[in-house]
């Protein structure tokens, strides 16, 4: 007995060892700033205002980076390669990143960067509410935020600018390219993303719209499979056991298209340019224009990861003195049709 | 002579109506009626041919049947959880997230679209269920000799367990061409019958094997009804429900292993999302009793059915998606209140009481 006490009270002194540890590596920026930095660190932040000239001085803009965690999809992969390619110290910051897919999480990774003293926050929010205390409290310390890929419900003075993807707008320059099929009918089985995310309600928005205005197009199935490809696969399934008829497969991610696909392979459905179903999938994974340049779909809508750019330049505005034009900056998005696509634009765009 | 016979017939409803059984074979029962009154076609079964030419049988009972296997190779190992540690393992989602990845691992390389398999599948497989038994190992560990609750003992790995499966693959997604490794999850060449059909039905042989030929099911019922009884008696409890939720890990290994073979692809955050939860609802359909002891495995088996056979149900009546978790949501209250214990007892009571009513 007493062996496995002692057993006992070993591990957990270990376990709490790792976790303390474990802390160490998530924000190795603060580690690093609060001992061997700690007087630069301070510096910076005591002439925040006039950090003008901070950049050309030498000294690196710290940012705090609040991203949903990258293995949540390919979207989302790409997105934290990409500001992880752009905050580098080579391009003047120094950037700390925080992960969660939860709201709760995040507000309290972005409090403690406010402690840090960093110069900008960066937030792509895991929901939309609860932010304001916290945004108020970046603000009477100086510190600008930026909002990238998702938007919050907070007054717009709190947040410096928003960089953000049309998802209705997405939808429309889908749906129009499908209208320019020109088809007799459209029989429609869309497969939507998890209810009440605002990729799901851009996207779906703009087919319901035109789904109701046009005599010619219906829906003929309308279910959620939650962005995954094996339900969508099932729905598909029951569609094609059911005996209904359809010819265009709307998928709102490129996942729960390939789902849908298997399916149709399984039926012996021909898809693709010319054939019996268009499949219209989103999100342009590199293997998805793949099948685009394969044909064996019809349509790729973009949702354009690649924010950093864009906050980047807004970012050099500010330290200049600049504001952004407008506090929405919304990016340009494709779509993409199998008959123009080309290897070129899936290496430029496929994620 | 009559009033006998109608008593003997009672009896035997009775007897019915008290098997656990019961319950999850009437809810099936129940759902494939309702079906049929509103749609027979429901059940009509065709062979068609697939995109590569080859006989496949469609329809919507092939469909469930198809689709309910990872769920009813879980819900065995969930059901052995159960029983021996009075807990459930909520981690299964997360591990067949693990055991998928390993799998593209060893199959990919650290390429992300290999034009050649880096290793027999038969080798990943193996390796899968090696990683999947040792994270089984892992959760068995901590409620076995640690004695945590086994829901905050495998919290850890439900919290951690896709984010390692993620990083096992460098945060890639890998996607397999070779069609060989395809066959597991879809039909094998000139075989009209999904190949998980197959693995499911050669799990539950092998386990009705194991039940019948070792004393697995008697220490692990033994060790849940009384751990310190089951001691006093020359059994290791410990060891019980360590091996259990070894078992478990090699369920999910299979599982796994049938998921990513579907669609030769991985997506971490969603593979076998929520699974946990159908899985321990399989359980609870059968009627087992979530605090340990007495298990059925083959109400499990049938519960997990009942589950797939709601969910195309409901795709099939086309309900609309937002209500969707709502709808099942009720079926599953109505039929989880039905097959507990305490009810069911309530119910046979009541049944005798009415019938030793009408004898008087």
């Amino acid at each position: 007995m007493k062996i496995k006490k002692t057993l006992a009270i070993l591990f957990s002194l270990t376990l709490g060892l790792a976790a303390f540890t474990g802390c160490g590596p998530a924000n190795p920026g603060s580690g690093a700033g609060s001992e061997g930095q700690d007087k630069p660190a301070e510096n910076s932040a005591s002439d925040g205002n006039t950090n003008a000239d901070s950049t050309s001085s030498g000294s690196l803009i710290k940012v705090g980076i609040i991203n949903n965690d990258p293995n949540e999809s390919g979207y989302r992969n790409a997105n934290d390669k990409d500001m992880k390619a752009m905050f580098t110290e080579e391009n003047g910051y120094e950037a700390q990143f925080a992960y969660s897919l939860k709201n709760e999480e995040q507000i309290a990774a972005a409090q403690k960067y406010i402690q840090d003293e960093v110069d900008y926050l960066l937030i792509s929010a895991a929901g939309t509410s609860g932010w304001d205390s916290v945004l108020k409290d970046a603000q009477t310390q100086g510190i600008k935020v930026i909002l990238f890929d998702r938007t919050i419900d907070a007054d717009e003075s709190l947040y410096e600018a928003s960089i953000v993807s049309d998802m209705a707008k997405e939808g429309e320059t889908a749906v129009n390219w499908l209208a320019s099929q020109k088809l007799d009918e459209y029989n429609i089985v869309h497969i939507q993303g998890v209810v009440g995310s605002s990729a799901q309600i851009g996207r779906t928005g703009a087919l319901d719209k035109k789904a109701q205005a046009e005599a010619n197009w219906n829906i003929v199935t309308q279910q959620t499979a939650e962005w995954s490809a094996e339900t969508a696969q099932q729905i598909v399934q029951s569609v094609i056991d059911a005996g209904t008829k359809f010819n265009v497969i709307y998928a709102e991610n490129d996942d729960m298209a390939k789902g849908a696909v298997a399916a149709l392979d399984k039926a012996n459905i021909k898809h693709g340019v010319g054939q019996d179903v268009i499949v219209m999938g989103f999100d342009c994974n590199m293997w998805a224009l793949e099948e685009l340049l394969k044909k064996n779909w019809n349509y790729d809508g973009q949702c354009n990861p690649f924010q950093a750019s864009y906050i980047d330049e807004i970012i050099k505005g500010l330290e200049n003195g600049k504001a952004p034009a407008s506090k929405v900056v919304i990016m340009e998005e494709k779509g993409f049709d199998a008959e123009t696509i080309t290897q070129a634009d899936v290496d430029q765009y496929g994620i | 002579m009559a009033q006998n016979s109608l008593s003997k017939d009672q009896n035997f409803f009775l007897k019915i109506i008290k098997k656990q059984i019961f319950i999850p074979i009437a809810a099936l029962l129940v759902l494939m009626l309702f079906n049929l009154i509103a749609d027979p076609s429901f059940f009509r079964v065709e062979l068609g041919t697939s995109s590569l030419g080859y006989p496949v049988l469609k329809g919507n009972l092939i469909t469930i049947l198809d689709n309910a296997s990872e769920l009813v190779i879980l819900s065995i190992g969930m059901t052995l959880v159960t029983s021996a540690s009075g807990g459930q393992d909520i981690s299964v989602g997360a591990a067949i997230a693990l055991a998928g990845s390993v799998v593209l691992r060893v199959l990919c390389g650290t390429e992300t679209r290999p034009d050649h398999l880096h290793a027999p599948i038969i080798v990943a497989f193996l390796i899968c269920c090696i990683v999947a038994m040792l994270f089984g190992a892992f959760n068995g560990v901590l409620v076995a000799y640690f004695k945590l609750q086994p829901m905050v003992a495998t919290l850890i790995l439900f919290t951690a367990g896709r984010s390692i499966a993620a990083w096992i693959n460098n945060n890639q997604l890998p996607i397999i061409s070779e069609p060989k490794f395809g066959y597991f999850g879809n039909f094998f060449p000139g075989i009209a019958i999904p190949s998980p059909i197959f693995i499911a039905i050669l799990f539950m042989i092998i386990t009705a094997l194991i039940m019948r030929f070792t004393k697995l099911s008697l220490f692990t019922q033994a060790v849940g009804i009384n751990a310190e009884s089951s001691r006093l008696n020359g059994i290791n409890p410990q060891f019980i429900k360590f091996i259990t939720y070894v078992i478990l890990g090699f369920c999910v290994a299979v599982a796994g292993f049938i998921k990513v073979s579907r669609l030769s692809t991985i997506n971490y955050s969603v593979i076998a999302k929520d699974i946990e939860m159908d899985a321990i609802l399989a359980v609870a359909l059968g009627g087992n009793a979530l605090s340990g002891g007495k298990f059925s495995i083959s109400s499990s088996i049938i519960g997990a059915y009942v589950i797939q056979f709601l969910t195309i149900t409901l795709y099939k009546f086309e309900v609309p998606a937002a209500a969707l978790p709502a709808y099942k949501a009720i079926v599953v209250i109505i039929l989880v209140v039905l097959s507990a214990p305490v009810v069911r007892k309530k119910l046979a009571d009541m049944k005798k009481n009415f019938a030793a009513k009408e004898a008087n």
